[in-house]
């Protein structure tokens, strides 16, 4: 059975910096992978190219055996990779369920309509059971604007679900979450994909929650994978604690 | 050969004054940020005041050189200071908003500057060409050159020169450079930044006046001046790159010769070809064929 | 939502407006009309800022639906002021389907210079064409409506504000509907963020496209409009100036109220007209001034199709207590 994501042989450079320097990597599905390494070792620009937004300077990214490497962030999108970012990139000036409304119409094949309500044809039902889902519900309503760094990572989670996707790739899913609340939003991320048994790839630095929430880690170190296994290993290994978690 | 050498020519008159507009057109961006869409009313003032001086001097019995002089130093003086008295009395009022607002804010002086002009000149066309005689005819290559326009050439070079020797060779200039390529970064090493912008506005306007009053011998003063010379001295500005002084250069030089190449050629094309290019440099490469090293802001 | 009015309503309000047009002076009908028909075209660049991109380019579609029906109107002696409404319309939308695609990909400040230099393009070409009358343009004859000729020039002029009236207004409630629509709100999402937009899956690029091809239909519309009050076409229409007075009215409107472009366009001619007729050659200057006043005192007026705008307030009545748990107000 063809992994998830199959990542070979992945470069890239921006002038001297090496982002990405032969990255290989295979995540079978229904993994719960988490992504460590200190800033500017390449985990987001990771996540950046597996979804479209870089292209790499060479190597391969295929989705289900199926080559991705050539699409757009919109085509990736369509194929069952959904991401969320380490900055939330929301629709500032609406509501919250509007934010999710806009998603709900991304997930549609027709051409938009230019008459039926926004919130018509189910499309706020489907928001607001998702905002549901991390306890937003009520928030449905506010302005984005509004609301604090920690509902709007939330929302900006909730909107990477609303297409179902095989893949999940979370950039930094709790930083700007207070400490309290870490672990319920890590514990709604995970509930709230359990229907799908979607594969989750998180980006973190909270090693609490890389070791609560992981079954596996990658190690990044200059573009490079420093170490990859069980968390309890990972976390452990000198090298790790050296480049990335520095020490104790 | 002949006819290729009058399109050179002819392209070289056509973009010496193209330049001087351009200029401060892009320096004024350059530094404040603000697209003047007022600039070529201050091209239109110029022209008008001259005509005025040239005419007033002429009705004195005094000789066209004479003419020539008090219309430079009336522009200069007048211009420098509407420039000075408008930043400093109106535009600073919005500094720190939306850049939108002051784009706004030049329209509306453009409008009402083109209503002052047809106040004070009124709306038939005034001409005002004793200055043109001055510098007799040149032949060349078989055909007869009107020696002022040639003198236009030399004079915008200088006026080139001298701007880019200001800017890179002295402290002033070094300081007006700094504020164009990181305004924060400027203020925070304790440069005045608003003198900076008030110097640079009044120099830009002082040098839309100064084309202006320099072409005035040659061209008649209507209304509709203003808007045509803002639309074109834009255009070269994007061609050449916001905020570039060569690329002001290199962007007059292309729509002049190409202006004078179509009147040859293609007449019709004269006047949609030069908004063709600029529209193709939007597309392709759309900082201008000088692109502005900016800081990557993180 | 609330507080919006039903559609039938609102076209009830437009046949009265038409009809109240019986009860008003020749000269406020043909004000009137310049007034709906700058407002069509304002209007549709308010759609189109709502994704983010303000055209200053208008002018190209309001001269290639004025050139349009001018040529056929003269050619096939087509007078009908409905059928020449549709064609300016047909004929802007044709142009805007050929350029919205290519133009759509650039945002910002990049946008709205490719638009001017493309309009700019239109005028060049015209100005210098022999063809087409050059810069002095052409004439063509009086439009008609179903058959019949209007002899009388107030049953003509009534005739054509009538006609432009409901033309607008129609324009007005279908962009209503289009505002609260799903592609509305898409359009909205496009302009906070088109990267997020991408990444759920939507294109930026067409629903730029989308909004851009109705402004251009408005526009063309807006020319047969001009054209038919007019009995003139020259290459003024593609002018820059020409495009800026449409985006001014778009901006003193602002991007959430379609009655506030009706007024804002109304405002603008009954400037225009009064300083004409108290002291020639001073409109400019008054509306320049009227707009510094506007860009002073009432901000929020001013550059709201790029200004980020305060959210609508929404009931208040479920003003629920929001908790630390929430995380919610900062």
């Amino acid at each position: 059975m063809n992994p998830v994501l199959s990542v070979r042989g992945l470069d890239k450079r921006f002038g001297a910096v090496v982002a990405a320097d032969a990255l290989t990597i295979e995540i079978a599905a229904g993994q719960k992978v988490s992504l460590i390494g200190a800033n500017g070792a390449g985990k987001t620009t990771f996540v950046n190219m597996v979804t479209g937004y870089l292209k790499p300077d060479s190597g391969s990214i295929a989705l289900d055996g199926m080559n991705i490497g050539g699409h757009s962030p919109r085509g990736v999108a369509q194929l069952g990779i959904s991401r969320s970012f380490q900055i939330p990139q929301l629709f500032i000036e609406l509501t919250a369920a509007e934010n999710l409304m806009v998603a709900v119409s991304g997930t549609r094949t027709q051409a938009l309509s230019f008459h039926s309500p926004a919130d018509a044809q189910g499309r706020r039902e489907k928001a607001v059971e998702l905002l549901g889902r991390f306890g937003l519900a009520d928030l449905a309503d506010r302005p984005v604007s509004e609301l604090a760094g920690g509902v709007r990572k939330l929302i900006d989670i909730a909107m990477a679900l609303v297409r179902r996707p095989k893949l999940l790739l979370l950039d930094e899913p709790t930083s700007g979450v207070s400490a309290e609340e870490k672990f319920a939003t890590m514990d709604r991320v995970i509930h709230a994909v359990a229907p799908d048994a979607a594969t989750i790839v998180f980006v973190e630095h909270d090693m609490e929650i890389v070791s609560r929430y992981a079954d596996r880690v990658v190690a990044f170190y200059s573009g490079r994978i420093l170490a990859d296994g069980n968390p309890n290993d990972v976390l452990k290994d000198p090298e790790v604690r050296r480049y990335v978690t520095g020490g104790a | 050969m002949d006819f290729f050498l009058t399109i050179v020519l002819d392209g070289l008159i056509q973009a010496s004054w193209l330049f001087i507009v351009a200029l401060g057109l892009t320096l004024v961006f350059g530094v404040l940020k603000i697209l003047n869409i007022a600039h070529g009313s201050f091209y239109a003032l110029g022209a008008y005041i001259a005509a005025t001086a040239v005419t007033t001097v002429a009705a004195h019995g005094l000789p066209p050189s004479v003419g020539f002089v008090a219309m430079l130093v009336s522009v200069a003086f007048i211009a420098s200071a509407v420039g000075f008295l408008l930043e400093r009395g109106l535009l600073k009022m919005f500094y720190g908003r939306d850049e939108v607002v002051l784009l706004l804010v030049t329209y509306a002086v453009f409008l009402i500057l083109e209503d002052v002009t047809k106040l004070i000149w009124g709306v038939n066309p005034i001409y005002a060409t004793q200055p043109y005689e001055l510098f007799g005819n040149l032949e060349f290559a078989g055909l007869y050159y009107v020696g002022y326009d040639l003198v236009l050439i030399p004079i915008s070079v200088a006026a080139g020169l001298a701007v880019w020797f200001g800017l890179n060779r002295t402290v002033t200039g070094k300081i007006v450079l700094a504020v164009i390529h990181n305004e924060e970064m400027s203020a925070s090493m304790g440069v005045k930044v608003k003198r900076v912008y008030a110097i640079a506005f009044a120099f830009g306007v002082l040098l839309a006046a100064m084309a202006g009053a320099l072409t005035a011998p040659k061209i008649s003063m209507q209304p509709g001046l203003s808007s045509d010379v803002i639309i074109l001295s834009f255009a070269i500005v994007v061609i050449g790159g916001l905020g570039s002084v060569e690329g002001a250069a290199v962007g007059a030089i292309l729509v002049g010769l190409a202006r004078a190449a179509s009147v040859h050629l293609m007449p019709q094309a004269e006047l949609f070809m030069i908004y063709l290019i600029m529209a193709g440099v939007l597309m392709f490469r759309p900082e201008g064929l000088f692109q502005r090293e900016t800081a990557r802001r993180i | 939502m609330k507080r919006s009015l039903h559609p039938v309503i609102m076209i009830m309000l437009v046949v009265a407006a038409a009809l109240f047009g019986r009860a008003l002076p020749t000269w406020t009908l043909s004000l009137a009309t310049v007034a709906a028909s700058n407002a069509l075209i304002a209007l549709g660049i308010v759609v189109l800022a709502r994704t983010g991109n303000v055209s200053f380019g208008q002018g190209l579609f309001f001269a290639a639906g004025g050139y349009g029906v001018a040529l056929i109107a003269n050619a096939w002696g087509m007078t009908d002021a409905v059928a020449q409404v549709i064609i300016g319309a047909i004929c802007g939308g044709l142009l805007g389907l050929v350029i919205g695609p290519l133009i759509a990909r650039y945002t910002g400040i990049f946008f709205g210079m490719l638009t001017l230099a493309l309009s700019m393009v239109l005028y060049g070409a015209l100005v210098k064409s022999t063809v087409l009358g050059g810069s002095d343009g052409f004439n063509v004859g009086r439009p008609t409506l179903f058959g019949m000729i209007f002899v009388d020039p107030r049953e003509a002029d009534f005739m054509l504000y009538a006609v432009s009236v409901v033309t607008t207004g129609l324009a007005g409630i279908a962009a209503t509907i289009l505002f609260r629509s799903e592609l509305g709100l898409v359009s909205l999402a496009v302009r906070e963020n088109n990267l997020r937009v991408e990444y759920l899956g939507t294109s930026a690029n067409r629903i730029v496209t989308i909004n851009f091809i109705i402004a251009a239909v408005f526009a063309g519309a807006g020319g047969a409009f001009a054209l038919m009050a007019q009995r003139h076409i020259d290459p003024q229409f593609a002018y820059w100036t020409t495009s800026g007075e449409f985006v001014f009215v778009a901006i003193l409107a602002g991007y959430q109220s379609v009655a506030a472009v009706f007024v804002a366009s109304l405002a603008l001619e009954l400037v225009r007209s009064f300083s004409n007729l108290y002291l020639p050659n001073t409109w400019q200057l008054v509306l320049g001034i009227f707009l510094l006043g506007v860009i002073l005192f009432l901000p929020r007026g001013i550059g709201s199709l790029w200004i980020r705008d305060k959210h609508k307030k929404n009931d208040s009545a479920a003003e629920t207590p929001v908790t630390a748990e929430k995380g919610a107000v900062s």
